[in-house]
């Protein structure tokens, strides 16, 4: 489904991705893990070219969107994406947010964009906030309806970055939960995350990044029961 | 006591000269009218221009708007007006009114351009990134998540703005219109006693910018109802 073909990103002459070559396929749940600054995060902002690579290839569904005559924003419909920070649009209310690309982009009709968000919302029992600002919501809140707002585009694949990490150590969960609960739905996810249980219990692959390049992957069980490289021992001896 | 009532009474009713404040107060709103619609169009685009210039890395755009609102800014506003009443007074039948508002429209933009960059930038960038990643493309995103949240940052400077220009278009004697201030001076020539057609004038211009706060601070507030953050 997601294709990279040597894919490197630089900042100046700060090389962040060196030559990655990965393989994403339908309904897999890929966790990336690795230090802080490890080039996690630029990863997966090139996959649907929130960072423009600096050489290589990205495809998707064997559309190289990396080419210059990529519709890019179409594609994007199909990628979801949800960040640290929320990124709720904080002028607009909770069904608003919903609504807003589905609309705009001539998805939906205005009625049918408000039953999507009303069932989405009923699904992470919300409904009563639906016409709530963002900042009248808890953290765990915010990043559920960041969720649904993306999938209310009926993405194919959902990219998350380090989604429970601005969040309170209590409402870590309920945002886990709706994520596995998407995976047990057959979603294909691509989820940077130090939550290591969550590695374990959802995710199909594990890929540990260091400095840039994809140095160890494996099921959960190779990773966490049997690593090899070294750098990923230090790593887990770290954060487990 | 009687003799200031006479000077404010002669510089006000016989001749009907109230008539020549009145005719200037109406040039200098003219004037100040058109010029902030224009200056609020050209800054917009020169802004909107020079945030897709920085961030699309358009070098070139990016010098055109930085030159414009350097030289704008860098230069005295009563210098570019001789300017450019020069390079079209040389032309005949020349519109005053609508050079100054041309020039004040000019000027104004590249203050109106600057704050506007600096409410869009005040922006989380994430905003942004997030109309991105749903399939919006840059302007429809600009338009519907970052400018309207900019616009409460931009709103209390750009009406300070506005009011900077309203009182700066009394130098627009010197292009011969005869706005308030030009006006007044006219009637200090006839009365001999400069300070009465002044002290109007001044009042004229202090209702102006008074009234003119007061629809500010009533948007303002508007804005910040529905609040957040
Ligand atoms: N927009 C940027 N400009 C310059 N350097 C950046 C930018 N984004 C990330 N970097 C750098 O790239 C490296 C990798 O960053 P990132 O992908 O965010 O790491 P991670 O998500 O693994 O913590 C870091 O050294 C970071 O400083
Ligand atoms: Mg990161």
């Amino acid at each position: 489904m997601i294709e990279t073909r040597n894919l490197n990103k630089s900042f100046g002459d700060n090389l962040v991705l060196n030559n990655i070559n990965e393989t994403i396929k339908k309904g897999e749940k890929i966790v990336i893990i690795g230090p802080s600054g490890s080039g996690k995060s630029t990863f997966l902002r090139c996959l649907n070219l929130l960072e423009k690579p600096s050489s290589g290839d990205v495809l998707f569904d064997g559309i190289n969107i990396t080419d210059k005559n990529a519709n890019v924003d179409k594609l994007r419909q199909k990628m979801g994406m949800v960040f640290q920070q929320f990124n709720l649009f904080p002028h607009m209310t909770v069904e608003e947010n919903i609504m807003l690309a589905p609309v705009k982009l001539g998805i939906m009709s205005k009625d049918m964009a408000k039953n999507k968000a009303t069932e989405l919302l009923i699904r992470i029992g919300l409904q009563e906030k639906a016409q709530a600002y963002p900042n009248q919501l808890s953290g765990g809140q915010k990043q559920r309806i960041a969720i649904i707002r993306a999938l209310a585009m009926s993405p194919e694949v959902m990219l998350f970055d380090e989604p429970t990490s601005a969040l309170d150590p209590e409402m870590v969960g309920e945002v886990l939960d709706l994520m596995a609960q998407l995976a047990d739905e057959g979603m294909t996810m691509v989820v940077v995350t130090h939550e290591m249980n969550f590695a374990k219990k959802v995710g199909t692959r594990v890929l540990f990044i260091d400095e840039g390049i994809i140095v160890e992957q494996n099921s959960p069980e190779g990773i966490f029961e049997n690593p090899k490289n070294q750098r990923l021992k230090d790593f887990l001896s770290k954060v487990l | 006591m009687t003799a200031l009532y006479q000077s404010f009474y002669d510089a006000l009713i016989p001749d009907g000269r109230y008539m020549s404040y009145i005719d200037g107060l109406k040039i200098t709103i003219t004037i100040s009218f058109f010029a902030i619609i224009l200056g609020s169009i050209l800054g917009s685009i020169v802004a909107i221009m020079k945030v897709t210039a920085i961030n699309y890395k358009i070098k070139f755009l990016e010098f055109l708007c930085n030159l414009y609102i350097n030289v704008i800014r860098g230069t005295p506003l009563m210098v570019q007006l001789l300017i450019i009443y020069n390079l079209i007074f040389t032309s005949r039948n020349t519109n005053e009114i609508l050079v100054g508002a041309v020039c004040f429209g000019i000027n104004s933009g590249a203050y109106v351009a600057e704050i506007i960059r600096a409410g869009i930038e005040s922006i989380d960038k994430g905003q942004m990134e997030a109309g991105r990643s749903l399939g919006l493309n840059y302007l429809q995103t600009m338009r519907l998540i970052v400018f309207p949240q900019a616009l409460r940052n931009i709103l209390p400077p750009l009406g300070n703005e506005f009011i900077v220009l309203i009182k700066e278009t009394s130098v627009a004697g010197i292009i011969a219109v005869t706005d308030l201030t030009k006006a007044a001076q006219y009637i200090a020539s006839r009365t001999w006693e400069p300070l009465p057609p002044l002290i109007i004038a001044a009042l004229c211009y202090l209702i102006i910018v008074l009234g003119l706060t007061k629809v500010l601070n009533m948007f303002e507030r508007r804005l910040a109802k529905g609040d957040r953050n």
